[in-house]
Parts: C-alpha cells; structure tokens; sequence
C-alpha cells in the first residue's frame, strides 16, 4: 500500500517551508481549506511526507489523522516523493488484457519497493497508471519519458538495466 | 418550544422541531435500531441500519439525521424497511470476523444484538476471510479491526475530547481504523482515555486485559494481594450484572471481592480524602505565598496525558499531588507495610478504576512511594472487575453488603463525590473553607458545582481570600478553558479538570452502556447520583474529618504537605511532544 511511511528521510528547504506557511496562512479560515493546502504543499515539495502534514495540521489547528486520513483517501495525493527514475506500467484496459500486471509485479519482485513507494536509494519510483494512449503497443511501461511496449516480464531487466 | 405534528406507524406524534425521525420515534415510544447513530456525538447516517419510509420520500431514509416536518407520514416496520435493515446487516456480515462464542463483547456486542433481532441465522455472503489485526502497542488498550464496522463512533468520540489520533484511512474496502502513516497508539498523542472503547459497538476495542495477572496473583500463596475501588466503580458496576443504571453497589462489591480471597479489602475513596488534605494544603501554601495560580486538580491520568502533550506551559499549575490510585498504592507500600510487617516486594496491589488511562498512569516514572515499588501492581477496569466476579462463580445480585475492611476502608462524602465532575472540587471546597472560615461557617454543599455542564464556575468568598473556581470535564473543553486562561480572558485560582465528559463515572473502564439507552436516557446523571446519594446520607462528609486520614498523618506522615507526605503522595510531570517522528 501508498500508506507507509517513505524510506527517504525528508529533505524540505527553509524556502519550501516558507512557501507553505503563506499558503497556510492564506487557507486558515477559508472553510474546506485543507485540501487545497494539501495539493499545494504537494506541489511545493513534490509529495506530502509525515513531516509535511505535520505542518500542515499544525498550521490549520486539526489534527494529524484528519491531514492523514483524506491523504489516503485520494489517489493524486502522494506519501512517497518520486524517484531520479520514475517507472509507471499501464494497468488500462489493453495492457492489462495484455498481462502488464505481471510486468508490474516484477518490477516490484526486483526492485523490492510495493506500487506507490520508492526505493530506499531515491533511485526508483514505481506506480501503475491509468492508459497512456499507447494502446498499439500493450503491455507498455514508461520510465521517465522512455517508452516500453509489447513488454513481456522477462524483458523487465533488460530495461532495468538501462537505468542505473 | 416550536413543535410539529408528524404520524409514526400511524401514531399521531409531536415532536420539537429539530428533532430526527428517531428522537420522534423515541418520544412516541417507537424503537428504531441504529448502530452507527450516538446523539451529538456521531449522527452521519453511515450504518444504514435505522432506515424508515417516509412517504414521498425517494427511497429509505437514514432516520437518525432525517428531521421531522409538520403532517411527515413515517413507517419504521414495514417488510420493505425489515428488508432493507437484514441485507444491510447482512452485508456487515460478510467481512466480520465472527467469533462471538470466544470474543469478549460477547454478550454486550450491539452488532451481536442487532444480528439476533433480525434472525440472521446464516451468512449469505462471503467475502475475503478476515484474519485478525491487533494493534496493541499502547498499554490500554486492544484494536482488532477484523470486527471493526466502520461505524466511526470511536472516531468522534477522539475527536470530541479534542485529541483526534484515530480516524478512517483508505477508502473503499480497504477503509479502516488508524492513526497516522500506520503508526501504533503508543506513537501518537493518544491519552488514554478510552473513550473509543465504551463508544464502541463491537469487540473491535478493548481494553487490555489484566485479569489473568490478578488471577496469577491470587493463585500465589506467597503474595499478600490488595484490592480498592474507585469511587465511580460501586457507581457502575451494578449494570454489568444487569442491575438498573446509577445502583449503588458497594456492598456487594465488597462482599465479591472478599470472597474472591483478597488479603484486603479496601477503598480508594480513602485514598482520595487524602488528596484532597495535599492539594487543599497546596492550594493555601500558593495563595498565601504567591504561588503559581490557577490550581488544577491531578486526579485524572487521561488529563495529565493531555496537559503533557498538548498543553505543556500548564504543567507548573497542576498539582504535585498524585491522584487518589497513586496515593492509595503508595500508601500501601509504605504505611500498611510497615502496620503489617509486610515486605512490599510480596505484596501485589490492584486497584479498579472505571478508567482505561489508570493503566498507563501506573507505569508512570514517579509513582513509587516505596522506591523501587510500583505504587499499584496492576490496574483494572469496572469491566474486569465484572468479569472476574463473573468467573467466580459468585451470584453477585444474591450477595450481602459488606463493608471495606476497616484499615483503609472508612472514607468521608467528599471523597464518594470525586467520581462526577465537581466532586473533588466540592471536596476540596469543604476541606479548605473550614479551614478559613471554620468548621462551623463552611457549608457543606457547593451546588454550583455539580451538574453535567461541560463548564462550571463560582465564585466563593472567605475570610483573607476571594476563591475562584472552575470546573470542567472532557479534555476538549479543558483545551478551550485554558487557552481562554492563557489569552487573560478568564482568571481562576482552582480549576478541576476530568478528562472524560461528566466525570469518571463516564469513564473509559466504566460498563457499556449501549447507545439504544444512551442515545435516549442520562446515564450519567443517573450514576452521579449514586454518588452524592451516598455522600448525603453519610455522617463523615469532610476529608480531613475521616480518622484514618488523621491517624495516618499522626503516626506516619507528619504534617499535612510535609517532606514524608511529599515523598509518598506526590508526583512530577514531564512536557511529551505531540508527534513522534
């Protein structure tokens, strides 16, 4: 699951934390302001770390759990920061008819980290996606911008390899 | 008061307006069942299980939020409504863990109560088997979320003391009870309370249970084992063996734990005219010698778990003293030890409190009065104590009333009172006014006091000294008087702070009180006044009045707030953070 605590000790700049508190500052007494908080501070600082909601309940006089809570709930809010590779494998429709769920799970066999996480090195990130227009191609993964079709799992470490 | 005319099944009803088609029911002596629905508390219509048809409405409705309106026509017993109630639960069913034969809510469970009501005599739907989920870091307490129902109502009950360290996380199936990024209880700023528990239908939260050490205790002949009640107990625990709400069972309460081959049998209420001698004395020392003021009472652990965590500049205004179960234990394991040429290490204390946070609170760095000595071994609920007695084999109800052995058992009226919010304040306010303005111009009740309002002040004058006092109980009230306190919008010499809403007779350890009854009855009223019933009819009514405070202060202690009683009866605090990354 998304949920667990990243292996990737935070890392947030004064500035970045500046930025946030004005954005706080500007929420505070707007009613529902917390998701919008969330999606900004998501923005700020790439992703929404333990540290980060902290601040952001601090900020807005709630507690913890309720930042916790709805950051769990919607899939756009991420607890994990991205990876120096971010790879994402297709689970639309056609891949998916198309076996790209076995790609995934070897993605995560070899790397070790589940979907929604990343790598204790901050190397890699791994997330399955919704299509990605490239349907002629299925089974497709991505990392970066790079493009893989007609994937099959034993072409997994060929592609891994790439990326180092 | 504006009210409308509505029928239920029929029957002509008038109801306030405002009012919820169950509370219209509920007047009109109509039952709707409910699960998720606590009154003020958790009304958000999630369980589906109190839906009525109410004509030309599209579809059921959720009658614990669905407001009455003038000439509404509402059917809650149709085939259709039935219907709808079974597959509901049916379909809560599907993914709970159904163990009831050995779950401990067996019995007490609502959503067992509601599956029987409805005949559900099979499952017809089967979905992933749960396993269990434990979550039992904290000392307290037990979550097993494989019998969770998502009702949320120990999530509203968390977040209306102020506190909020549980909520759902996930959606959809994967939805469940947590508290932040996966983290355990022991890891959050989670104070004990237990208020999550007794609000909860199921046997999805527990609390841990101690008996088996005390059973091991008793069982050890090499063990001296010492058992006392807290006020509140005797107040509550006639309910779990079906006795009618606010019963008044000391006497058999005794007569239980006497039988159940207790070397001692004794009582907090002691302990707590003791406490109130020491904070009394504090109170005078820091009026007259400038002080920090306002005072704030210590007797409730959950509220010194609060102030730590949430509330850390407030630490040098609560009293040192410890609260009645720290001053019992520590009196144990010094001056009973002595009288009775025990060592301490063969001693094992337990109290019953109907509290949850007592648990936490024994582990406590500074509660030892003899060094190296817990002052309490273990701590149980009213619960437990229910339990226990159960197991014994005792017919609780058919049992005689016994008095609590004479050596540490006598306790005046103040102390009985300390169980609802504005007791230990009332208890306090008659030891210290008799001080200053002498026994025979002190009054002996201070009504302003008492009552279920979540905040309370008077202002009283005595001789040398204008006292002002406040009371409030439920740690998000508390919250609030003392960020008003911290801004100079209020001024207090004394505050009482209980940590859950009403006092400790509404308890975390107190029995559960199904939300059928609570949604509608004022158990905690009720149970208050077993309390100052007792405290009424007693002859003792002041603390420093009861002998065995002042034989214990003549032979051992000294003088009141002296360097001995320091040493056994008082206790520090430490500032904890909130988070703990």
């Amino acid at each position: 699951m998304p949920n667990t605590k990243t292996v990737v000790p935070y890392s947030g700049t004064p500035e970045q934390e500046a930025q946030l508190k004005a954005v706080i500052a500007e929420y505070k007494d707007v009613p529902g302001g917390t998701m919008p908080v969330m999606q900004q501070a998501q923005e700020i600082f790439g992703y929404l770390p333990e540290e980060v909601q902290i601040m952001i309940a601090e900020g807005m006089g709630i507690p913890l759990e309720e930042v916790y809570g709805i950051s769990t709930f919607y899939s756009l809010y991420n607890l994990n920061p991205k990876g120096r590779y971010k790879i994402t494998v297709c689970l639309g429709t056609a891949c998916y008819v198309k076996g790209s769920q076995a790609i995934l799970d070897k993605i995560v066999a070899r790397l070790g980290c589940p979907v929604g996480s990343i790598s204790k090195d901050g190397k890699y990130s791994v997330d399955a996606t919704r299509c990605v227009g490239a349907c002629g191609l299925a089974p497709v993964m991505m990392v970066n911008d790079d493009v893989y079709g007609r994937m099959t799992p034993d072409q997994v470490d060929d592609v891994l390899a790439k990326y180092k | 008061m504006d009210t409308v005319k509505l029928t239920i099944n029929g029957i002509e009803v008038e109801a306030p307006a405002g009012s919820t088609i169950i509370q219209a029911a509920n007047l009109a002596g109509i039952k709707i069942p409910s699960l998720c629905y606590l009154k003020d508390l958790n009304e958000i219509g999630a369980c589906r299980i109190c839906m009525v048809e109410v004509k030309g409405a599209k579809g059921l409705v959720a009658s614990c939020v669905y407001p009455v309106n003038e000439g509404m026509e509402v059917w809650t017993n149709t085939q259709k409504v039935r219907d709808a109630r079974k597959m509901t639960l049916e379909l809560l069913l599907s993914n709970h863990r159904m163990e009831c034969l050995t779950c401990r809510r067996s019995g007490t469970c609502e959503l067992q109560d509601l599956a029987h009501d409805f005949g559900i005599d099979k499952v017809r739907f089967q979905t992933e088997k749960m396993e269990p989920q434990i979550e039992d870091s904290a000392l307290h307490l037990v979550r097993d979320n494989s019998k969770c129902v998502l009702c949320r109502r120990c999530v509203a009950a968390c977040a209306a003391q102020g506190v909020g360290v549980i909520g759902c996380n996930e959606r959809g199936f994967q939805t469940e009870i947590g508290s932040p990024f996966g983290r355990g209880l022991v890891e959050t700023a989670c104070i004990s309370c237990g208020q999550c528990i007794v609000n909860c239908p199921t046997g999805a939260l527990t609390e841990r249970d101690d008996t088996g050490k005390v059973w091991a205790a008793l069982a050890d002949e090499t063990k001296h084992v010492v058992i006392a009640t807290a006020p509140s107990v005797r107040a509550g625990l006639g309910e779990c063996f079906g006795m009618p709400i606010g019963t008044n069972v000391e006497g058999k309460m005794v007569a239980a734990m006497r039988r159940m081959g207790f070397d001692g049998v004794f009582d907090v209420d002691t302990a707590a005219d003791f406490t109130i001698i020491e904070e009394g004395t504090e109170l005078l020392e820091r009026i007259k010698n400038g002080g920090v003021l306002p005072l704030i009472t210590s007797c409730s652990p959950g509220w010194i778990r609060y102030a730590e965590q949430y509330h850390p500049d407030f630490l040098p205004n609560i009293s040192s003293c410890k609260s009645p179960q720290g001053m019992f234990g520590g009196l144990m394991k010094t001056y009973y030890a002595e009288k009775m040429g025990i060592d301490p290490k063969d001693m094992v204390v337990v109290s019953v409190m109907p509290c949850t946070a007592k648990k936490y609170e024994i582990k406590r760095p500074d509660m030892q009065g003899a060094p190296g000595y817990q002052d309490i071994d273990i701590s149980i609920t009213t619960r437990e104590l229910g339990e226990m007695i159960k197991r014994s084999g005792l017919n609780f109800t058919a049992l005689p009333d016994e008095a609590f052995d004479p050596i540490f058992g006598i306790a005046s009226g103040a102390a009985d009172i300390f169980g609802a919010s504005g007791g230990v304040m009332e208890a306090a306010l008659r030891t210290v006014s008799s001080i200053l303005a002498g026994e025979e111009n002190a009054p002996l009740e201070f009504h302003e006091v008492r009552g279920l309002e979540s905040v309370k002040e008077a202002t009283y004058e005595l001789p040398g000294k204008t006292v002002r006092v406040a009371v409030v109980s439920g740690t998000k009230n508390a919250g609030a008087l003392l960020d008003a306190v911290r801004a100079g919008e209020k001024e207090y010499d004394f505050i009482e702070v209980m940590c859950c809403p009403g006092g400790c007779i509404n308890g975390g350890g107190q029995p559960y009180v199904p939300a059928e009854i609570k949604n509608f009855v004022d158990y905690r009223s009720l149970r208050a006044k077993a309390l100052y019933d007792e405290d009424a009819g007693k002859e003792l009514r002041k603390s420093h009045h009861n002998p065995i405070v002042q034989e214990v202060y003549a032979e051992y202690l000294g003088e009141w707030g002296g360097e001995k009683a320091h040493h056994i009866l008082h206790t520090t605090y430490q500032a904890q953070p909130k988070y703990r990354l």
